[in-house]
């Protein structure tokens, strides 16, 4: 088994915010995170798939095709948007991190031609903070 | 003539913005700023990096003190930016279009005052790990 991974970037807003709470509930769990205009982030996201090498190509997949792919079902969606306001998977739900990397898992997954397996969702924040989802519950 | 040397401190903020021109209509704005004009507002990750150029003090050896200038640049740069909407939430950027440039130009005036005469000030800003501007040039 060989583990390939792409990574792309998006540039986009979100705030942490719980509509069911008090504003300053939410200051007092979420902190400066919570400000209601949203704040910003260069986020990164590397897609990391496993497979066997094709004998023919000696590809898992075409990386290129691969970042293709990425940029079509995801990226489009979030690079310059606002994750709470503008993104169809993330309504109704929190826009953490962790919300957000399991909303990419499922955008992204039907999409990869068989035999190839999506392994890992690794989603960056900043320098200090990133999550990391391998599927399923 | 002493001998001049350059002391660097490196911060970082998290903010939203929207790249507009208030006089033009959305057409206009979607052609000349691209998606960065996008209405709900995006973000960045920016990185700051504070240029101090002087002559080390005989008695402590110090260009300037790295730490009280780490506390400057908090105390008038991050608090006023960091977790912010730069269109929404800032005196700076209410009529001046938040692009790296004008913000570059912004942090330089808003931690001159505040940094000896005599010692030459410039300012460096990430955007993107690709997109960086620099003031004065």
């Amino acid at each position: 088994m060989v583990y390939l991974t792409r990574i792309e970037h998006f540039n986009a807003a979100h705030k942490l915010y719980n509509p069911n709470w008090s504003k300053e509930k939410n200051e007092e769990v979420f902190g400066k995170c919570a400000n209601e205009n949203w704040h910003g982030h260069n986020f990164e996201l590397y897609v990391t798939i496993k497979g066997e090498p094709d004998p023919d190509s000696g590809f898992i997949f075409d990386a290129k095709k691969l970042g293709g792919l990425i940029n079509e079902k995801v990226i489009e969606k979030l690079d310059h948007r606002n994750l709470n306001v503008d993104v169809d998977f993330m309504e109704g739900k929190l826009c953490s991190i962790e919300n957000l990397v399991m909303g990419i898992w499922k955008e992204l997954e039907p999409h990869l031609p068989p035999p190839v397996q999506l392994h890992c969702l690794k989603l960056v924040e900043t320098a200090k903070i990133f999550v990391e989802y391998y599927g399923g519950k | 003539m002493g001998k001049k040397v350059a002391i660097f401190r490196k911060e970082h903020f998290n903010a939203a913005h929207r790249l507009f021109n208030a006089d033009w209509d959305d057409k206009k704005n979607m052609e000349v700023f691209g998606k960065c004009a996008l209405p709900n507002y995006h973000g960045h990750n920016y990185e700051l990096i504070v240029k101090i150029v002087g002559e080390p003090d005989e008695k402590t050896g110090y260009v300037m003190d790295l730490k009280k200038l780490s506390d400057l640049i908090e105390e008038k740069i991050i608090e006023r930016f960091d977790h912010k909407n730069l269109n929404l939430d800032t005196e700076e950027f209410k009529n001046l279009n938040p692009t790296a440039e004008n913000i570059a130009v912004v942090i330089y005036d808003l931690l001159r005052p505040h940094i000896d005469k005599e010692k030459e000030l410039q300012i460096r800003l990430y955007e993107t790990p690709r997109n960086f501007v620099e003031y004065p040039v």
